[in-house]
C-alpha cells in the first residue's frame, strides 16, 4: 500500500532522515519505534507532504506521491493525527470534526454521529471549543477528525503522549478497532510495549535511519529492543 | 486650577451641545476605519505580519472609483435611482481595484519571501518598498494635488437625531459599510470558505493536513481585505478631502490602530476598534484643537501596545512570537 524508498529529508544543514526505506501493507498496523529525535515525526510529516524529501521516492497505492502537496493527501486517502494533537483551539468540537471532512463532497452528518458513538465524551463536548478540552479528549478529537476524511491509511504520531494510563488503554483499543474496520495504520509510539502488542510489524529508528524491522512478536522478544525500548516496561 | 476647571467645563458644554453630531460623524469615519482594519487583521491572522502596503490598496480603490465616477458623471448632477446605481458602481469599482492590488502585492511583495522562509523584517521592508512605489506611481501618474470626486448624489441633510443633522453622505457610508461588514462576518462564520480562513489562522499546517490549500487561503484573505479597503477608499474619496496619491497614509494608520485596539487577528475586534476609534477621535474635537486629532489616535495606539497589546477582544497575539 505504502512504499518508501531511500527517502532523505534535511532541515537546512541538519539531515533528519538519511535515506529510509520501509513499507506498510494493506490492513496492517505498523509501528515506528525510536528514541526522541530519531526521526519518527519527520517520517510521518514527509508522508503527508509537510516536508518534501530531497531524494528518494514515496509510492502510495501505486501512485508516486513524493512531491505531492500537503493539502492533497486527505483526498488521496491518507489521514494524519499529528504530534501534540493540534486541535483548532478556537473551533468547537463539531467544527473540528467538520474540518476533517473539508475535502469531502456531500453530506457527512452520519459520520459525525458515528464519531460521537465511538467517542461519547465528544458528543457531550460538541459545542465547546477545542482549546478547553483535556488532553485525552483532544486526542480522541484528533483521531476522530482524521477519520472524518475516510482515510485508507492513518498516520498516528504518539497518540498516548502525556495521557493517563486508563485513557491510553482506550486509545489503543480504538486504534485496534480502526484497523479491524479496514483502515491501515502507521503508528509512532514511545510506549513500545503496548504498541508492539497491538501491531503486526514494527521498525526501529535511530538517528534518522531505520536500523531494523520485523514482526511485532519477534521485536517484543528481541534482545536489542528489550534492552533499549522496553526497559522497565517489559513486565507491565 | 480654576482655569483648568473652567477649561473643562466649557469644553464639556461644547460636547453636550455637539454630542449627537459628533457621534454621527465619528461613527461614519469609524465605519471606514473598520473596513480598512479588516484587511490588516485578516492578513495578520494567516501570515502573522502587518501588510504595511494596505494604505495603497485603499488609495487604489479611491482612484479607480474616482476615474469611474468621472467617466460616468462628468459635470452632470445625478439623482434618484441613478444615484443609487452610481454608488453601487463606485463601491464595486473600488472593491475590485483594491482586491486586485492586494492580490498583486501578495504575489510580488510577499509570496517570494514566503517561498524562501524569509525573516519577518524582510516582509516589513518589502511592504514599505511596495507602498512607496505605489503612492509615488500614483503621484506621478495622477498628479500630487487632491482631486474631488464627482458626487453620485446631491449631499443634503436627510433627517436629524436630537437636533443633529444626518447627511446623505453618512447614510451612504453606514449602509455600504454595515452591509459589507455583516456579509463578511457571516461569510467567515458560516461558509466553508470562511472555515478555511479560520483554520489557517489558528494552525496553518494542520489546516493543510485537512485539505486546506494554504496558498489559496492567503490570496483569499488579501482579496477580501483588499475589497473592503478599496470600497472604503471610494467612500473616503466622496468626502471633502477627495482622492490623492497620499490619501491612504493617515486613514490606514488609523485603521491599523483600530485593528490593534480591537485585538489584531480578531475580525469583530477590528470592526469594534474602528468604530470606537472614529467616535473617540470625533469627541476629542470638543477638547483639543482639530490639528491634534491624529495625536489622539496614535496616543491610543501607543497606550494599547504598552498596556494591553492583545487589544479588546484579542487573546492570541502571543502565538505570533
Ligand atoms: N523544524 C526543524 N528544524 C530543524 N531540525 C528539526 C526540526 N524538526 C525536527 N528536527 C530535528 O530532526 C531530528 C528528528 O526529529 P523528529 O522527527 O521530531 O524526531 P522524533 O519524532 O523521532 O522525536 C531531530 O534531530 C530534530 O532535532
Ligand atoms: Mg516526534
Amino acid at each position: 500500500m505504502l512504499e518508501v524508498h531511500d527517502a532523505v529529508v534535511r532541515y537546512g544543514a541538519i539531515t533528519a532522515l538519511h535515506g529510509i526505506s520501509f513499507e506498510v501493507n494493506q490492513g496492517e498496523i505498523v509501528t515506528l519505534l525510536g528514541a526522541n529525535g530519531a526521526g519518527k515525526t519527520t517520517t510521518l510529516r514527509m508522508l503527508s507532504g509537510l516536508h518534501a524529501p530531497q531524494s528518494g521516492q514515496i509510492m502510495f497505492e501505486g501512485q508516486d506521491v513524493t512531491t505531492t502537496k500537503a493539502h492533497m493527501f486527505t483526498s488521496l486517502g491518507i489521514g494524519h493525527v499529528p504530534e501534540g494533537r493540534r486541535i483548532f483551539p478556537q473551533m468547537t468540537v463539531e467544527e473540528n470534526l467538520e474540518m476533517g471532512a473539508f475535502r469531502r463532497r456531500g453530506s457527512y452528518t452520519e459520520d459525525i454521529e458515528r464519531m460521537y458513538e465511538t467517542f461519547p465524551i465528544l458528543k457531550e463536548r460538541r459545542k465547546q471549543i477545542g482549546g478547553n478540552l483535556s488532553g485525552g479528549e483532544q486526542q480522541m478529537l484528533a483521531i476522530g477528525r482524521a477519520l472524518m476524511g475516510q482515510p485508507r491509511l492513518l498516520l498516528l504520531d504518539e497518540p498516548s503522549m502525556g495521557l493517563a494510563p486508563m485513557i491510553v488503554d482506550t486509545i489503543f483499543r480504538i486504534i485496534g478497532e480502526i484497523r479491524d474496520s479496514g483502515t491501515t495504520v502507521l503508528l509512532v509510539e514511545q510506549n513500545a510495549a503496548q504498541a508492539l502488542r497491538l501491531a503486526d510489524r514494527g521498525y526501529v529508528m535511530e538517528n534518522g535511519r531505520i536500523v531494523f524491522g520485523d514482526s511485532a512478536s519477534n521485536l517484543l522478544t528481541d534482545a536489542r529492543v528489550r534492552a533499549v525500548y522496553l526497559g522497565e516496561n517489559v513486565e507491565s | 486650577m480654576a482655569n483648568l476647571l473652567h477649561y473643562f467645563a466649557s469644553h464639556l458644554a461644547t460636547l453636550r451641545l455637539e454630542f449627537w453630531s459628533l457621534l454621527v460623524g465619528g461613527f461614519a469615519t469609524g465605519v471606514m476605519y473598520a473596513m480598512v482594519a479588516i484587511g490588516y487583521t485578516m492578513v495578520y491572522g494567516v501570515l502573522r505580519l502587518i501588510n504595511f502596503a494596505h494604505s495603497e490598496v485603499f488609495m487604489s480603490g479611491g482612484f479607480a472609483s474616482y476615474f469611474m465616477m468621472r467617466a460616468l458623471i462628468g459635470t452632470s448632477t445625478p439623482s434618484g435611482t441613478w444615484s443609487v446605481v452610481l454608488v453601487i458602481i463606485g463601491v464595486l469599482t473600488g472593491g475590485v481595484a483594491g482586491a486586485a492590488i492586494a492580490m498583486l502585492l501578495e504575489r510580488i511583495a510577499y509570496r517570494p519571501l514566503r517561498r524562501r522562509n524569509a525573516p519577518k523584517l524582510a516582509y516589513l521592508i518589502s511592504a514599505i518598498g511596495a507602498s512607496y512605489f505605489l503612492y509615488n506611481l500614483a503621484g506621478k501618474e495622477f498628479g500630487r494635488i487632491n482631486e474631488s470626486m464627482p458626487s453620485p448624489y446631491i449631499n443634503h441633510t436627510v433627517f436629524t437625531i436630537f437636533g443633529a443633522p444626518v447627511q446623505l453622505y453618512y447614510i451612504v457610508i453606514f449602509v455600504v459599510g454595515v452591509i459589507m461588514l455583516i456579509t463578511l462576518d457571516r461569510l467567515v462564520a458560516t461558509t466553508k470558505l470562511g472555515r478555511s480562513v479560520r483554520a489557517a489562522a489558528q494552525d496553518a499546517e494542520t489546516a493543510s493536513l485537512m485539505g486546506v490549500n494554504i496558498d489559496r487561503t492567503i490570496v483569499l484573505t488579501f482579496v477580501i481585505g483588499g475589497a473592503l479597503a478599496g470600497a472604503a477608499g471610494f467612500l473616503w474619496g466622496l468626502g471633502f478631502t477627495g482622492v490623492g496619491f497620499y490619501m491612504g497614509f493617515t486613514p490606514a494608520l488609523k485603521a491599523f490602530t483600530a485593528a490593534v485596539l480591537g485585538g489584531i487577528g480578531n475580525l469583530r475586534g477590528a470592526a469594534i476598534g474602528g468604530l470606537l476609534l472614529g467616535v473617540v477621535e470625533s469627541f476629542s474635537v470638543a477638547f483639543v484643537p482639530a490639528s491634534y486629532i491624529d495625536v489622539i489616535a496614535f496616543g491610543i495606539l501607543v497606550l494599547v501596545l504598552l498596556f494591553r497589546p492583545t487589544g479588546i477582544l484579542g487573546e492570541r497575539l502571543g502565538r505570533s512570537a
